[in-house]
């Protein structure tokens, strides 16, 4: 602006009461325009819900959050947590799991086992949403339509147990020929490959669901697709759902057990991960529950809420990589790397977060044994962290594999904030005691995925998620035909023990095979422990009941209730 | 005027084709595929997967296949969600992502003119400098750190009254709208001011308004007529990329404030490598950008007469 800039008051004076003009113009355009948004807003959210708040005493609602969208609802396809959690209260197998986390009851009232045999007699006053009743077939078309190749479902293996399902599901023998028959409408038979000690907590899977097959083959393709291409048998039933915005439960008349369900509605109005957000919409008194990560744990104390954790079964390790050529087959190397760090380290000074527990075995704490729990009966082997005795490891490992100095080893992990500072977290104990260089190849999950199974990495951060109540959903992990043993490592001893922990019924005798096999991974230290997950949770005071767990629903409302001042 | 229609629309045929053959390779070259779970699958199930969704032929067939189906308006299944096709996906989230995009960019443009014509008008006084240390926050704090102060503040402030005056977080009312929607639009309307401030005071100094002064016009008539007017040109110019990035780049605002909206998908879709989602939301973004940058131009000719289209 070299040039002066003409100016004089009236001038000026008459642009403001312009302006003003302008923007009152531009205020009235806005009202207007908002007044149109609103009507867009109602047509594309639905009824979000004709209650306000976390509870209401009054119609027995509730609002809560889902984590995602339910990405699939078709029982026999779906895989996700949050799917899981849905289906848990709208849908019930034969048997399920109760509130204290025990298989029980669901549309079966009674069963029995016999070696290969096991009949489910189908209780008389199952019905679905619609009315009709529950009927075997509607077991037998669900299992076989899970084992359909044309059906490209991930679960099918879970159905595997059963006779002839793994060839009906590669295509090698026609479905017809699967072992699971409706001899009438009240009793499912189904013939087993080999007598198994655990079929009860598979059929609890939602695999294992029931599907009615004259509404499957009406919807088209679109079965579960939305509220209303889906029939319900669980305590609740989907009355609304509008995509990425809310899910609306309510109470199914139809449920053989009117007992069960004290809530009327279970609104999901917020369909959100951000934990700043849930956090507050709990401060707003706008949901039930919300997980707190490490932060937010001082305000939660100071103001007092009803906080609680719980375990969600997962384990997390270090696994390393057994295929040929690789460094990290040499067992020196591995025991250098173990007696190196620390998972309670790891877990109480680095990643701070509330409820995780530090790993020492590939089988979690909370795993049943016999009588006790897993890890009470057969306690895991422990080498406490010890810095000399690591270096002396590497030096002899350094000579076995002829190195002059300690070698440069990649480890893959995921990119999500807690991978990221436990991957550091190592790179910087081995550099410290060692004088190893780690490089962290951090990468999307999918990618993460893609470069274990070809082998591209010397460690990877992993972690390993429960199917069903039993140790065996981990202790198979490492025998040679499993694919998720993503390292490759072999041993025959531990494939032995791995066979008896499938195929016999005497239940010392598998718990004390899944202890050695504890035995074995500890010994030829296969993994490092890293940490079992926990989520730390605050809940309304109002509402009690809510039930957390590893297998089923992630969280149950179904058992839930209001209390009210009175009370 | 038809002959120059078609000659942009022709352009913006071939743009379009363009990114999504760019995406569509690109994609597929990533490590990965949107089959692999944490669970390892057989081959047997992965071949079942695999033949449901047409991996299982070579990628140029694929990318065939594709472009056969997209000129249908078919943009295929979504692969996280797999009960959906992508076109649903698409007409259920986008309406939702204008909706609140249209309020964002409304608040956005009259805020960035008057704050503009203001600071223009109190050059170098303390309105100016307020206004303008202001924009300059605007323009450099990301939207995310917005969003969060923003409802915290909602938050402290429904406790401090003791009524929900505003959601913190949901959809489906205008009352949900107007915090995302501001600070949606906070970044483009600190932008906007700074270029309407300039715009003005390079006009107020022009020879047009000087001969208007000097042969007597009412100062109102100049202040509407020769300098709003002329100033808007620039900033019309800039509108129509800010409202395809405002109704894209929506991904954090929608996640804070949970609003059912396309940014979401858009971003997720890459994370999980959802192949159908990518390209649908992909290609329907651009085609949506080279739309509202033909729109402008047209805009254009009609406000200011000068400018000719052929």
């Amino acid at each position: 602006m070299s040039k002066p800039v003409v100016s004089d008051d009236n001038f000026d004076r008459a642009a403001r009461r312009q302006l003003i003009l302008y923007a009152m113009g531009a205020l009235a355009f806005l009202l207007v325009l908002m007044l149109g948004l609103s009507q867009a807003a109602r047509l594309t959210s639905g009824a979000v819900g004709t209650f306000n708040g976390a509870v209401d005493a009054d119609s027995k609602a509730i609002t809560i959050y889902l984590r995602d969208e339910p990405p699939l609802l078709d029982s026999m396809r779906s895989t996700d947590v949050v799917s899981g959690t849905v289906l848990g209260h709208v849908s019930e197998g034969l048997l399920r799991y109760d509130e204290r986390g025990e298989i029980t009851h669901g549309v079966a009232d009674h069963w029995q086992q016999d070696g290969t045999l096991v009949s489910f007699h189908i209780r008389d006053n199952a019905r679905w949403s619609n009315g009709e009743p529950i009927t075997a077939h509607d077991f037998e078309f669900a299992w076989k339509t899970a084992l359909d190749p044309a059906t490209g479902s991930q679960y099918a293996f879970i159905l595997y147990v059963i006779k002839n399902a793994k060839a009906a599901n590669q295509g090698q023998l026609p479905l017809s020929e699967v072992g699971v028959t409706a001899v009438d409408d009240h009793t499912l038979l189904v013939e087993l490959e080999t007598p198994i000690a655990y079929f009860d907590k598979l059929v609890a899977f939602p695999t294992y669901a029931p599907v009615q097959e004259a509404f499957y083959q009406r919807s088209n393709g679109r079965y579960a697709a939305d509220a209303d291409q889906m029939l319900y048998n669980g305590p609740f039933m989907i009355t609304s759902w509008v995509h990425g915005a809310s899910l609306r439960m309510e109470k199914n008349p139809y449920y053989w057990d009117a007992q069960r369900a004290r809530l009327n509605v279970i609104n999901a109005a917020y369909i959100t991960s951000d934990s700043n957000t849930l956090l507050n919409l709990f401060k707003d008194g706008q949901i039930v529950v919300a997980d707190l990560t490490a932060e937010m744990l001082e305000e939660a104390m100071q103001r007092r809420w009803q906080l609680d954790r719980f375990m969600d079964g997962s384990v997390f390790f270090m696994d390393f990589n057994f295929r040929e050529g690789r460094l990290t087959r040499n067992r020196n190397l591995r025991m250098a790397m173990h007696l190196a760090q620390d998972s309670a380290e790891l877990v109480n000074r680095v990643i701070k977060l509330p409820a995780y527990l530090p790993a020492y075995s590939l089988f979690p704490v909370w795993l049943d044994g016999i009588e006790k729990k897993f890890r009470e009966e057969y306690p895991a082997p422990r080498y406490p962290r010890n810095i000399p005795l690591a270096r002396e490891y590497l030096t002899r490992a350094m000579t076995e594999l002829g190195l002059e100095r300690p070698p440069r080893l990649v480890m893959l992990s995921s990119d999500t904030p807690v991978a990221r500072i436990q991957a550091e977290y190592y790179q910087e104990v081995f550099r410290e005691v060692l004088g190893m260089e780690v490089l962290i190849d951090a990468q999307i999950f999918q990618q993460r995925l893609a470069k274990m199974s070809a082998g591209d990495f010397d460690m990877v951060l992993a972690g390993w998620g429960p199917d069903y109540n039993d140790p065996l959903t981990f202790a198979d992990l490492y025998a040679s035909w499993n694919l998720n043993n993503r390292g490759r490592y072999q041993n025959p001893a531990l494939d032995e023990l791995v066979r008896v922990g499938q195929s016999s019924l005497d239940p010392r005798e598998r718990m004390d095979a899944f202890g050695q096999i504890q035995r074995i991974l500890h010994e030829d230290v296969v993994q490092i422990g890293n940490y079992e997950r926990g989520i730390v949770y605050a809940t309304h005071p109002q509402l009690k009941g809510v039930v957390h767990r590893v297998f089923g629903a992630e969280i149950d409302y179904s058992y839930a209730w209001i209390e009210t001042e009175g009370e | 005027m038809a002959a120059y229609l078609f000659k942009r629309l022709l352009q913006g045929v071939i743009t379009v084709w363009f990114i999504a053959t760019a995406t569509f390779f690109a994609m597929h070259n990533v490590p990965g595929d949107p089959l692999s779970d944490q669970r390892a699958v057989s081959p047997a199930i992965r071949a079942n997967l695999e033949a449901r969704y047409g991996l299982d032929r070579p990628v140029h067939e694929q990318y065939l296949i594709y472009m056969g189906n997209m000129l249908k308006g078919d943009f295929g299944i979504s692969f996280t969600q797999q009960n959906r096709e992508v076109n649903d996906i698409i007409r259920e989230h986008f309406p939702v992502s204008a909706t609140l995009g249209i309020l964002a960019i409304t608040f956005a443009a009259l805020g960035g003119i008057l704050w503009g014509a203001l600071t223009a008008l109190y050059r170098n006084r303390l309105p100016d400098t307020v206004i303008m240390l202001l924009v300059i926050l605007g323009i450099s704090v990301p939207s995310f750190v917005f969003a969060a102060l923003g409802q915290l503040a909602l938050v402290n402030l429904n406790a401090f009254t003791g009524v929900s005056l505003l959601p913190v977080a949901g959809w489906g009312s205008i009352s949900h709208m107007l915090l995302p929607a501001l600070v949606l639009g906070l970044g483009t309307m600190a932008y906007l001011t700074r270029l309407m401030r300039s715009s003005m005071l390079e006009i107020i100094n022009s020879d047009y308004v000087r001969t208007a002064r000097a042969k007597g016009l009412p100062p109102a008539r100049i202040f509407a007529r020769h300098q709003l007017r002329n100033a808007i040109l620039p900033v019309i110019t800039v509108l129509g990329p800010a409202i395809a990035a405002i109704t894209t780049g929506g991904f954090v605002v929608e996640l804070v404030f949970a609003i059912p909206g396309l940014g979401r998908y858009f971003v997720q879709a890459v994370q999980q490598l959802d192949y159908t989602v990518i390209m649908g939301t992909t290609v329907f973004y651009g085609a949506f950008l080279v739309f509202m940058v033909i729109l402008v131009d047209l805009l254009y000719s009609w406000i200011d007469p000068r400018v000719r289209l052929q």
